[in-house]
């Protein structure tokens, strides 16, 4: 019967609307370059970080970037080895999560599955003010008051130590830690609360057993954003940590991170594509690298685990 | 078929509940559950028989604010499991339920079952392996199952999941189930399978049912409570509960007149 179809006018009341089918689209669109303005900036940096390192590359060999020990990049007899900076990143950070893991998982758990209403609504709020207090501050409060303190235990520790900087940043990653898997904790439904509690289970076997597992998802992404946070502070460590570039992985020695020798570096006036300036962009790459790589570990981590409920 | 000589396993008596805002969702229910029968709540949304179901295991004490008076007595302890002396995990460990939505944990089917025995601190594991068994054959989806108990409880379909959670609530031999609209959720066939099996388990263990399904309770039922806003309006045998209601309300209700 198909070949017996006319074709029919289209009655104007059914015609498409050419204005409204313009306005969505520039809506569209405009929505659209809201989202990419953020990809855009984020390529743009990757390019200029690729590109600026290309220059340093040309001078100093892979090999001896990745292998090297000393990191002298603006001294006389210059050295570019970056593992010195990458161990003082990672011993930082690592004693920076050995605080904010465990302390902020709790303090999620607790304000999730065991705070009262009151408690939580006057605790969460006090605990998301710690992460509007300036870094700097932080910064000072690790040089001038944890690490005096620390020298009553260690007589022997140093001023610039990598111990208290770390600490100092642990605390301060708490809320956010805190703040994301308590989130992630409230978002499991009631009704498997109660299946837990309908078994006979306490409320700890419940928080433990049965909501933390199911917020994996949530937590995990707790933790990667603490990590990308511990990775990339600045301010802390270039205060209280030294500023020297050794190649150590004890946290009562002072050392450099990447970002404490970038903003150390920065701070000076170094001639535009002299190697000195060209090394913080390598440094740059380097920790960008690194965030990204926890990242993308996160991600996989939480796709595994996302909430099934 | 109820008689005098069938023991009582529970009783409510003068049963008035609050909600934490002030309202009272049960007013003075007072009804026997007989040792090993089926007993259905039957009753319009909002009549308060999930309410009356959730005071058995005491669930209303995970909010803040809820409030009970009168007592459930509970037998062979002759207690009331209301008052304040009572521990509500005690409650729980020997009355057990299952919810509308299949809740299973995000754990293996084989974890999911064992989790009353192991928040019991069982570490035998030979003898929570027998229980997760038993509990499953008890709940029709060994079968189905047995090849892959290490699988996540989610891949289950929505039948196999209630299923799994009967198993769960059976592994711990409790002396009463409850069971609060255990089929809403499920499709026809899914809803004959725990039909099915909850006929399995009369004569086993006592169970208490609410249903919004007036056939379901006539089916499985041995004994009916109509409920209408939070009181008993007509409790008897089932049969007689739907042949010859005392009360207007009640055959309104079950013709479908009402409701």
């Amino acid at each position: 019967m198909l070949n017996n179809l006319t074709e029919l006018s289209i009655s104007p009341r059914l015609a498409k609307n050419i204005r409204r089918n313009v306005k969505e689209r520039v809506i569209e669109f405009i929505l659209m370059m809201a989202a990419l303005s953020a990809v855009f900036t984020t390529f743009a940096i990757v390019a200029i970080l690729l590109y600026e390192s290309f220059g340093f590359f040309e001078t100093v060999s892979l090999v001896e970037f990745f292998t090297g020990t000393v990191w002298t990049p603006l001294f006389e007899d210059a050295h570019y080895g970056i593992m010195p900076l990458i161990a003082g990143t990672l011993t930082t950070s690592f004693v920076a999560l050995a605080v904010a893991v465990p302390v902020g998982t709790i303090a999620a758990i607790y304000l999730s599955e065991f705070a009262s209403h009151k408690t939580r609504e006057i605790t969460k709020p006090v605990l998301e003010l710690l992460v509007g207090v300036p870094t700097i501050a932080f910064g000072y409060f690790a040089l001038l008051f944890v690490t005096p303190l620390l020298q009553i235990i260690y007589p022997d520790l140093p001023g610039f130590n990598m111990l208290s900087a770390g600490l100092v940043m642990g605390v301060m990653i708490v809320p956010y830690i805190a703040s994301v898997a308590e989130d992630a904790m409230r978002a499991v439904p009631m009704s498997m609360r109660e299946g837990s509690y309908a078994m006979g289970a306490t409320r700890f076997q419940t928080a433990l057993r049965v909501v933390t597992p199911a917020a994996t998802s949530g937590i995990v992404a707790a933790y990667i954003l603490a990590v990308s946070r511990a990775v990339g502070e600045t301010m802390v460590v270039a205060v209280a940590a030294g500023q020297q570039p050794t190649l150590t992985f004890d946290p009562t020695e002072g050392a450099a991170t990447i970002t404490a020798y970038i903003v150390q570096v920065a701070m000076g006036d170094l001639p535009h594509a002299s190697i000195g300036y060209q090394s913080i962009f390598a440094a740059g790459l380097v920790l960008f690298a690194m965030t990204l790589t926890f990242n993308l570990i996160g991600h996989v981590v939480r796709k595994k685990y996302r909430e099934q409920y | 078929m109820v008689n005098t000589s069938t023991p009582i396993k529970a009783e409510s008596k003068d049963l008035n509940f609050y909600y934490s805002n002030g309202h009272q969702a049960l007013k003075s229910v007072s009804m026997p559950i007989y040792e090993n029968k089926i007993t259905a709540l039957i009753g319009p949304s909002g009549c308060g028989k999930s309410t009356f179901l959730r005071c058995f295991n005491r669930m209303h004490d995970l909010y803040p604010g809820n409030k009970y008076e009168g007592q459930i007595i509970m037998h062979p302890d002759n207690t009331n499991i209301l008052a304040d002396g009572v521990d509500p995990i005690e409650v729980r460990m020997r009355i057990s339920m299952v919810f509308q939505k299949p809740n299973p944990f995000p754990k293996t089917i084989f974890e999911n079952v064992a989790y009353g025995l192991r928040v019991r601190d069982e570490k035998n594991n030979r003898v929570v392996a027998d229980k997760v068994e038993e509990a499953l054959k008890g709940a029709s989806l060994w079968n189905e199952v047995k090849d892959r108990l290490n699988d996540l409880a989610f891949n289950l379909s929505g039948g196999q999941q209630q299923r799994l959670c009967i198993a769960r609530a059976l592994a711990t031999d409790p002396e009463i189930m409850l069971f609060d609209e255990p089929t809403s959720a499920l499709d026809p066939i899914a809803t004959a399978n725990i039909e099915e099996l909850m006929n399995e388990l009369r004569g086993k263990l006592t169970i208490l049912v609410v249903t919004h399904n007036m056939q379901q309770a006539a089916r499985i039922s041995d004994c009916t409570a109509y409920m209408y806003l939070g009181e008993m309006m007509e409790y008897g045998d089932t049969d007689t509960i739907f042949t010859r209601p005392v009360r207007k309300e009640t055959e309104d209700y079950i013709t479908g007149k009402f409701g």
